[in-house]
């Protein structure tokens, strides 16, 4: 018998598995991919108590989570080539511009 | 029973493709591995009954996102891999060490999950259609219209964005 809380481990599982990616890697379009990993464990999450409770509400906080995620892309990804324009570079540890 | 067969194949192939993903050196074969995430991932919605959004993820991740993935991977000129540069200054071990505490956070969650009782699921409120992409369609244009205007407003300052962002002079 599979239940929601199956779903909810999946998803932590999902979801650690993305933050792990953001802390460890170096090269910032994994870390986008990460994120995009973060956001399909959340919509995991939502589609299984959607399923759970019977209503289609949460599907459709999904749809715009992932309406929200193809915003996030392209605009993150613009950064990147606008970036790598100016510093020949997509490594995180060289941006730091900004840095105290 | 076929349903827990489903669910834990479906799981093995997320998660491992999801560690491959984080894990590969050669990024053209991350952003492949990522395709093929996001496709379990609509195999699970299909599972859960949500077949409109499983259609969605397969056009708009697999299909939309994953592309602009690669465009910006070979327009990036990866030949000094950035994982060969290496600062001194980063702490690894910190990484790790954060993402095991947001680990512990999750199962304590979990857990007081368990510790309580079970929700009683409410009444599900009846909607006038039937059938998955009817229901979900029908709430979008209903109680949620003016937060899909919203979303349809942020894809159109999302896509000027992007444009401003990548043109090389306006």
């Amino acid at each position: 018998m599979i239940t929601p809380a199956h779903y909810m481990i999946l998803s932590a599982a999902l979801f650690i598995i993305g933050v792990i990616g953001v802390m460890v890697r170096r090269n910032i379009i994994i870390i986008f991919m990460s994120i995009e990993l973060i956001l399909n464990a959340v919509n995991i999450n939502l589609v299984a108590f959607s399923n759970q409770l019977q209503h289609v509400v949460g599907q459709v906080f999904a749809v715009f989570v992932i309406a929200v995620a193809a915003a996030e892309a392209a605009v993150g990804l613009g950064i990147i080539l606008a970036f790598y324009r100016n510093k020949e570079t997509v490594n995180i540890d060289e941006m730091n511009l900004l840095r105290w | 029973m076929g349903e827990a067969i489903a669910f834990y194949t479906i799981s093995a192939f997320i998660l491992l493709f999801a560690v491959l993903v984080v894990s590969t050196r050669d990024t053209v074969h991350s952003v492949l591995f990522l395709v093929l995430d996001f496709l379990f991932v609509a195999a699970l919605y299909v599972l859960l009954g949500a077949e409109f959004l499983a259609a969605i993820q397969v056009l708009v991740y697999a299909g939309g996102i994953v592309v602009l993935y690669l465009f910006v991977v070979m327009l990036v000129n990866l030949k000094r891999p950035p994982e060969a540069h290496q600062d001194p200054h980063r702490r690894t071990k910190v990484g790790f060490g954060l993402s095991a505490a947001v680990l512990v956070e999750l199962a304590a969650i979990v857990a007081y999950g368990y510790a309580g009782p079970a929700p009683t699921p409410p009444a599900a409120a009846a909607l006038p259609v039937t059938g998955n992409t009817e229901q979900v369609g029908w709430l979008l244009y209903t109680s949620y219209l003016i937060p899909f205007e919203i979303a349809s407003m942020l894809l159109l300052v999302a896509m000027i964005g992007a444009i401003v962002l990548a043109k090389r002079e306006l």
